[in-house]
C-alpha cells in the first residue's frame, strides 16, 4: 500500500490542498454545560472548557464539526486533541485518560475521512482524505524561564516533555492518524522534543510516522516566543523531514504575508498555512468575513507560495468553504531544490556554503 | 578571520568559532565556571559574539567539574541572552553524555564537537544517528580504533571511511565537519616535522573525495613548542591558515584577535615559519641547522618584543596635533593616526573635555577639508577612501573612551542604514557610497551583503535611522528592493529610501519602488550624488521641496511610460517569422577537443597581462578610457596614483598567490528547435526573442528580430559554455576589514573582478584557437580583443541577449561548475565567489550581441512552458523585460 506521505505528496502535486478550521469556536456554538463535558467519567475537576474530552463524553460534537469541514471541502481533518497531553489534562484531573482521548479522537477523524473518501470513490472521484493527529505545545516551555530572577530555571525538562509527546503521538497513531502535526510551536525546543518523541515512536513501531510542523509567531518581525526567526526555525527543525512546514495562529493572513513568502522560498517541502480569521476585535471575537480571509490566503496561492491552506482561531466551515472555492483550479507551489549548504541556527539562521 | 560583518546571515565561506567559552582553552573562563560566577562567564560569550565569532564553542571538560550540570546551566543561561543566542552553539565535549545533555538545551541547530570511531563503528553510528534526531551538524575527529590519525594517509583513510559510513545511514554530507587533527610541529622530533603539511595536504585530498564536507581545526596545538612566545605563535597560526584555507579549511577554533596579518609578519620570521610548517627545507641545511633549529633560534629574538619598527619622523610630524590629524586625513596616511588621536584626546581630557570632542573637532575638521576637496573636484574617490581608512582607525581608537563615558550622544549629520539586498553579494559600489557618506559626517551602519528585509527594518528601528540605502547589482535584486519598500510601508516607516547599484535606474525606481512606499524614494545615480541627496533629505529647509520635486519627476516618468513612448511589439509568431537567418554553410566545424575542460589554476600573470583597465577606473568613478586616462588633465593624477597602487597589489597577488583562477568550459552537440537550443544529452535551453517591431532600413529591408537560438543550425551544430571564478579573496578581505582598510578592500575586489573578466577573455581565445579551434590562426592585440573583433560571442545569462538569470543553474549543471570551478549560485542566481563570469559560446561567424528588450505576454507564456516553470516564476525572472 502507498504510504501516507507518498499519497499526500501526489495529491499536493495536483492542487492546493485544504485543511480544516477552528474547533474551539464551533464547540462554543453548542452551548454545552459542565455536565455535557463531564459525562459519566466521574472526574473530580470541573471539565467545562476541556474540549478534547468530548471525544469520550459527547463525540457527536467533534463528529459534527469534522463533517462540517469535510462538507466545506477539507482534505485533512486535524484531530481535536490540541490539549490532550498529560500536562494540560492534569489541569482537569484527566491525565489518566490521555491515551483514550487521543485514540478515540483519531478513530473518529479516521472514520469520517474514510467515509468521505469512499463517498467520492462511489461517484468515480479519487480524492483521498487525511488525518493529522494534532499535538499542541503544552503550556510549558523548554527554552524560557517563568522566573525573571532565575533565567536558568525551567519548569520542565527535555526527557519529560519527550515522554509526554510520545504518549500522545503513540495514541494518535494507534487511533489511525496519518501524520503527527506538531502545531502552534511557540518554543522551537519544544518542537524539537516533539520530533524526538516521534523518532522514538518510529523506532518502536518499525515504520515511518510522517511529521507536519507549524510555527506560531509572537511578533510582527517574524519571531516566535523562543526568539527564532522563520528561517532559523526551519533550519532548527529541518531534520524532521516534515511533510509540511508552515505557520498557524497568532495573526491573520495580512500579518503573516511576508513570512509566508520567506518560508516558501527556503523550505524544500510542502507549505501549510492556517492563519486566524484576522485579528480579534476589542471584544476578543473574530469578525473577518470568509470571503475576506479567502481573498488574502488566495493571494499566496496565486503567488505560488502555498500547498495547503486552512484556518485557525475564528475560522468557520464557511471560511474553509470560501478558501476551498477560491483556490480551486490554482496550481500548487512548486517545491524548490536547495543547494547543499550547512544550515545552522541560533535565534538567527547561519549558513555555511558547501562546495 | 571573520569573513564579514554581522550583516551576513548566510553563505559564509570561513567560519570563525569563538574559543573563549572553553574551560580547556581559557584559564579565565575555567576560573569563572569553577567559582560558579555564571554572570561573568556569560559576558565572555557576549564579547565573543561582539568580536565577530559566528559560532561559539562551549566546553566544560574539567576533571573537578560536574560537566553535565555546568554545560546545561550555561546553555540555558545563554538561551535567555538574545545577543548571544542569535549565533549557533558548538557543543564541545569528549564525553557523549555531556554532549547529549547539551543537545537537550539548544533550541537552534548546533554543531556537536565531536564524535569519532575511537570506540569502533557501532558507537560512532549510534552517536551520529542521535545527532540526526536532535538536528545537529557534527565535527568528526580523525580518530579510529587504532588511535588518532597522525600521517596524511591515516587522516585520509579515517575521514573517507567515516564519510562512507555516515552517508550510508543518510547523514547529510554538508553537516559533516572533519577535524583531521592539528599537531605540534618544531618539537625537535623528526617524525613531527610533517604534521603541519600533512594536515593541509590531507584536507585538500579529503575535500576532493568527500563532496560537501567542511574542515575545522584547533590552531593552538600547532605552536605548542613556543609556549610563552606569543609573537612566534601568532605568526605560525597566520602562516598555517594562509596555506590551509585555500586547501579547504573553512572553520577554525581561534581567537581572531590573536592572528597577525600575513604580509605584515616580519619577513625573516615568516620565512622561518613557512619553512617549518610547509617543509620547504627538509633536513639539515648548509648552515648545519634544520628548519626547526633556525626557527627556535630566531624565536629568541622575538620574545617579549613588539615587531613593529619605528619609522623615521618626517617633517609634518613636528606640527601641532590638529594640523597633523588634518594632514593624515587629507593624505590618507594611517601610520600615526592612533597616537595622534590619543594625543588629542588626552589634551582635551586634560582641560575637562570629552572624547567625542576629538571627533567633532580635529577629525571632523579634517574630514570637512577632505569633503570640500572632493566636492570641488580636487580629490577623487580613491583618495577619499584612503582618508576614510584613517578616520575609521581614529574613531575605533576613541570608541572605548566614548562608551566608557556612557553618554554617547554624537552629533552626526544623520544615521544611514546601508545594505546589499538579500540574494545579492556585490558590495563595491555600496562600500564606496558608505565611505563617501562617512567622510561627510554621516554615521553609516553597514549591514553587509545578502541582507533580508527583516534585518534592515530591525536595524532601522534599533538605530533610529534617518535614511535607508539599498544596493544591488543583479536584476533579481530589483524585485527584492520592491519587497523592502513594501515592508517599510507595512512597518509604517516614513524615512527616505535611497536606491543605488548598477542595475537600478530612475525608471525602475519610479515605476516599481516609489509606488510601493509612501515615504520619499530616491534613485542615486552614483557615489558623488549620495551626499547631496542625503543632505537635502535631512535638511530642515530643503527637504520638503526636494522630496516634492523628486516625486513629481517620478510621476512624470510614470506618465511618460504609460502607453506612450513604448515601441510596438509584434506577436511572437510574427517576430519568429522575422528571425535572423545566418548562412549555415559557414557554421563552425566540430570542436577539435570536445567534452569538458577543467582549469584548476590559470596563471595569474597571464591574466594580468590582458586586463581591460577602463572598467576598473569606472568602478572608482574616474571617467575616461585607459591608457589615456593616466594623462587626463582633470583626473590624471588621481588615476596614476590609483593605477600605481593597483599595480603594487597586483604584484603581491601574483607573487604570493593570493588568488586562484579556476575555470571550466565544455562543448556539446546541439541543434535548434524553435527558439530553443537542444543539446544531444536532452538538455533544453530556451532562449528569448526580440519582439519590438523593427523599423525598415533605407532599402526597405527590415532588421531581424534576433534570438540566440538563431545562431544554431537545426541539425549537426555545437554550443559551448564556460564558468570562471577567482577564489581565495576572503582571508585578505578579512584582514583589510580588521585593519579598517576600506581602500585596500575595494581595490582588491575591483582587481578580482578584472581577473575574472580577463580570465573569461583569455579562455575564450583559448577556445577559439585551440579547444574548439575554429580560428586557429587568429592574432589580436589586447585592444582588439577588448573591442571584441574576434569571431563568436559568449553571452551570459542575466545579460541583454539572454536576460533570464535562472538559466544559470542549467549551465552550471552542464559544466558541473560547483565541482569543477568552485562557483555556486545564490537564490537570486548571483555567483559566488563574487568575481566570476559565466556564459554560452556561440561560434557562428554571423553571431552577434543584441538586447532582447521588452517582450510580450504571449512570449512570456510560451517561454514559461518551454522552460518548464509556472507563469509567476517566469514573470519574476523576466520582470525587467516585461511592461
Amino acid at each position: 500500500m502507498m504510504s501516507a506521505r507518498t499519497k499526500f505528496l501526489e495529491e499536493a502535486a495536483k492542487r492546493v490542498l485544504i485543511t480544516d478550521g477552528a474547533f474551539g469556536t464551533e464547540i462554543q456554538n453548542w452551548k454545552l454545560s459542565e455536565a455535557d463535558y463531564a459525562g459519566d467519567l466521574g472526574l473530580s475537576h470541573d471539565q467545562k472548557g476541556n474540549n478534547d474530552i468530548l471525544a469520550l463524553t459527547k463525540p457527536e460534537v467533534p463528529e459534527s464539526i469534522h463533517r462540517a469541514y469535510f462538507e466545506a471541502g477539507a482534505d485533512i481533518a486535524e484531530t481535536n486533541t490540541f490539549s490532550a497531553n498529560r500536562i494540560s489534562q492534569a489541569d482537569y484531573g484527566a491525565e489518566h485518560l490521555v491515551r483514550e482521548i487521543n485514540v478515540e479522537s483519531a478513530k473518529l477523524a479516521r472514520r469520517l475521512a474514510d467515509e468521505y473518501e469512499a463517498k467520492d470513490a462511489q461517484n468515480g472521484i479519487s480524492r483521498p482524505r487525511f488525518v493529522a493527529g494534532a499535538i499542541g505545545p503544552t503550556n510549558k516551555t523548554l527554552s524560557l524561564s517563568p522566573d525573571v530572577n532565575d533565567p536558568g530555571y525551567r519548569e520542565i525538562d527535555w526527557d519529560t516533555l519527550v515522554d509526554v509527546y510520545k504518549e500522545q503521538a503513540a495514541a494518535l497513531v494507534e487511533g489511525g492518524a496519518d501524520f503527527i502535526l506538531i502545531e502552534t510551536v511557540f518554543d522551537t525546543l519544544n518542537a524539537k522534543a516533539g520530533i524526538m518523541a516521534v523518532r522514538q515512536l518510529e523506532a518502536d513501531l518499525g515504520r515511518e510516522v510522517p511529521i507536519m510542523l507549524s510555527m506560531t509567531l509572537t511578533d510582527l518581525s517574524g519571531r516566535n516566543l523562543s526568539g527564532h526567526t522563520v528561517e532559523a526555525f526551519w533550519y532548527a527543525v529541518r531534520h524532521a523531514k516534515p511533510v509540511t512546514i508552515g505557520l498557524n495562529c497568532s495573526f491573520g493572513a495580512t500579518q503573516l504575508r511576508p513570512h509566508v513568502k520567506t518560508l516558501s522560498e527556503i523550505a524544500d517541502t510542502l507549505i501549510m498555512i492556517y492563519p486566524n480569521a484576522g485579528l480579534p476585535n476589542e471584544l476578543g471575537a473574530y469578525d473577518e468575513m470568509p470571503e475576506t480571509t479567502a481573498g488574502f490566503v488566495g493571494e499566496w496561492a496565486v503567488a505560488g507560495q502555498v500547498n495547503v491552506l486552512g484556518g485557525c482561531c475564528g475560522s468557520t466551515p464557511a471560511h474553509i468553504a470560501a478558501i476551498a472555492q477560491k483556490v480551486t483550479g490554482m496550481a500548487p507551489r512548486h517545491i524548490p531544490d536547495l543547494k547543499p549548504e550547512t544550515r545552522l541556527a541560533g535565534l538567527e539562521p547561519f549558513a555555511v556554503a558547501a562546495d | 578571520m571573520t569573513q564579514a560583518s554581522s550583516g551576513t546571515p548566510s553563505g559564509a565561506r570561513f567560519v570563525n568559532i569563538g574559543e573563549r567559552t572553553n574551560v580547556t582553552g581559557s584559564a579565565r573562563f575555567k576560573k569563572l565556571i569553577m567559582a560558579g560566577d555564571y554572570p561573568a562567564a556569560i559576558e565572555v560569550a557576549r564579547q565573543q559574539v561582539d568580536n565577530g565569532a559566528q559560532v561559539i564553542d562551549v566546553n566544560m571538560d574539567e576533571g573537578l567539574l560536574d560537566a553535565v550540570a555546568a554545560m546545561t546551566t550555561y546553555l540555558k543561561l545563554i538561551a535567555s541572552e538574545p545577543d548571544i543566542a542569535r549565533v549557533p552553539v558548538m557543543v564541545d565535549s569528549s564525553k557523549w553524555e555531556v554532549i547529549e545533555a547539551g543537545l537537550k538545551c539548544v533550541s537552534g541547530k548546533p554543531i556537536v564537537n565531536s564524535i569519532s570511531m575511537k570506540e569502533g563503528e557501532e558507537p560512532f553510528l549510534e552517536h551520529a544517528r542521535k545527532c540526526m534526531d536532535y538536528g545537529a551538524a557534527v565535527v568528526v575527529m580523525a580518530f579510529d580504533e587504532k588511535g588518532q590519525a597522525d600521517t596524511k594517509e591515516r587522516k585520509i583513510e579515517i575521514c573517507c571511511r567515516a564519510y562512507t559510513l555516515l552517508t550510508g545511514i543518510g547523514f547529510p554530507p554538508e553537516d559533516i565537519i572533519f577535524d583531521p587533527n592539528v599537531f605540534a610541529v618544531a618539537t625537535g622530533i623528526e617524525e613531527h616535522d610533517r604534521y603541519g603539511l600533512d594536515f593541509i595536504e590531507a584536507v585538500a585530498e579529503i575535500k576532493a573525495r568527500c563532496p560537501h564536507v567542511h574542515f575545522s581545526g584547533g590552531l593552538s596545538n600547532l605552536s605548542f613548542s613556543f609556549r610563552g612566545n606569543e609573537p612566534v605563535r601568532r605568526a605560525m597560526h597566520s602562516v598555517f591558515l594562509y596555506h590551509a584555507i585555500p586547501a579547504g579549511l573553512d572553520m577554525a577554533i581561534v581567537n581572531a584577535g590573536q592572528l597577525d596579518v600575513y604580509d605584515q609578519i616580519d619577513p625573516a620570521l615568516r620565512e622561518a615559519c613557512e619553512d617549518v610548517i610547509m617543509m620547504r627545507r627538509p633536513g639539515v641545511g648548509e648552515d648545519g641547522k634544520t628548519a626547526t633549529e633556525r626557527l627556535i633560534e630566531l624565536a629568541e629574538s622575538f620574545k617579549g618584543k613588539d615587531a613593529v619598527a619605528e619609522k623615521a619622523a618626517e617633517e609634518w610630524r613636528g606640527w601641532d596635533v590638529v594640523k597633523r590629524i588634518e594632514h593624515a586625513l587629507v593624505r590618507g596616511i594611517d601610520a600615526h593616526v592612533v597616537e595622534d588621536t590619543e594625543e588629542a584626546r588626552a589634551a582635551i581630557a586634560a582641560r575637562g573635555g570629552r572624547p567625542i570632542e576629538v571627533i567633532e573637532g580635529p577629525l571632523m575638521g579634517g574630514m570637512n577639508v577632505v569633503g570640500d576637496l572632493f566636492g570641488s573636484g580636487k580629490m577623487f574617490l580613491p583618495q577619499v577612501v584612503k582618508s576614510a581608512r584613517v578616520m575609521k582607525k581614529a574613531v575605533a581608537h576613541l570608541i572605548p573612551f566614548i562608551e566608557a563615558e556612557k553618554d554617547a550622544g554624537t552629533k552626526s549629520k544623520g544615521r544611514i542604514i546601508m545594505a546589499t539586498v538579500k540574494g545579492d553579494v556585490h558590495d563595491i559600489g555600496k562600500n564606496i557610497v558608505g565611505v563617501v557618506l562617512q567622510c561627510n559626517g554621516y554615521e553609516v551602519i553597514d549591514l553587509g551583503v545578502m541582507v533580508p528585509w527583516s534585518k534592515i527594518l530591525e536595524a532601522a528601528a534599533e538605530h533610529d535611522a534617518d535614511i535607508i540605502g539599498l544596493s544591488g547589482l543583479i536584476t533579481p535584486s530589483l524585485d527584492e528592493m520592491v519587497t523592502v519598500a513594501e515592508e517599510m510601508q507595512r512597518a509604517g516607516l516614513t524615512i527616505p529610501l535611497l536606491i543605488g547599484g548598477a542595475t537600478t535606474s530612475k525608471v525602475h525606481t519610479a515605476l516599481r519602488i516609489d509606488p510601493a512606499y509612501e515615504g520619499p524614494v530616491v534613485h542615486v545615480l552614483d557615489a558623488s550624488r549620495a551626499v547631496g541627496v542625503a543632505s537635502q533629505l535631512l535638511s530642515d529647509t530643503q527637504s520638503v521641496p526636494f522630496v516634492e520635486a523628486t516625486a513629481e519627476e517620478y510621476e512624470k516618468v510614470r506618465i511618460a511610460r504609460e502607453g506612450k513612448g513604448q515601441s510596438e511589439l509584434l506577436p511572437i509568431a510574427d517576430a519568429r517569422a522575422n528571425a535572423f537567418k545566418p548562412d549555415f554553410a559557414l557554421k563552425p566545424a566540430a570542436p577539435v577537443e570536445p567534452g569538458l575542460h577543467v582549469f584548476e589554476e590559470w596563471d595569474l600573470a597571464d591574466l594580468a597581462a590582458t586586463f581591460d583597465w577602463t572598467p576598473f577606473f569606472r568602478a572608482w568613478e574616474l571617467a575616461g578610457n585607459y591608457p589615456a586616462i593616466l594623462n587626463d588633465d582633470v583626473v590624471g593624477e588621481s588615476a596614476r596614483s590609483l593605477y600605481a597602487d593597483a599595480q603594487a597589489m597586483l604584484a603581491k597577488i601574483i607573487d604570493e598567490k593570493w588568488l586562484t583562477a579556476r575555470g571550466v568550459c565544455a562543448f556539446w552537440p546541439a541543434s535548434r528547435e524553435g527558439d530553443d537550443v537542444l543539446l544531444a544529452n536532452g538538455t533544453r535551453i530556451p532562449m528569448l526573442r526580440q519582439q519590438v517591431k523593427k523599423s525598415r532600413g533605407p532599402n526597405g529591408q527590415g532588421r531581424a528580430n534576433y534570438c540566440l537560438a538563431d545562431f544554431i543550425d537545426t541539425e549537426n551544430d555545437w554550443l559551448g559554455g564556460f564558468a570562471v571564478g577567482i577564489h581565495g579573496i576572503e582571508p585578505h578581505l578579512a584582514r583589510f576589514q580588521a585593519a579598517h582598510d576600506d581602500y585596500s578592500d575595494i581595490l582588491l575586489k575591483a582587481l578580482a573582478d578584472r581577473f575574472a573578466e580577463a580570465f573569461a577573455e583569455r579562455l575564450h581565445s583559448h577556445v577559439r584557437t585551440r579547444l574548439w579551434g575554429y580560428a586557429p590562426d587568429e592574432q589580436f592585440t589586447n585592444e582588439a580583443l577588448i573591442r571584441e573583433e574576434y569571431r563568436g560571442i559568449r553571452p551570459a545569462p542575466g545579460y541583454p541577449a539572454c536576460p533570464d538569470h535562472s538559466l544559470k543553474p542549467i549551465l552550471f549543471d552542464l559544466l558541473k561548475a560547483s565541482d569543477n570551478a568552485g562557483i555556486v549560485l545564490t537564490e537570486s542566481q548571483a555567483m559566488l565567489p563574487t568575481a566570476a563570469v559565466s556564459g554560452f559560446y556561440f561560434a557562428h561567424p554571423e553571431s552577434s550581441y543584441f538586447g532582447v528588450a521588452r517582450i510580450g505576454r504571449d512570449q512570456l507564456e510560451d517561454y514559461a512552458g518551454r522552460r518548464g516553470v509556472d507563469l509567476a516564476t517566469a514573470e519574476r525572472w523576466l520582470r525587467p523585460n516585461l511592461d
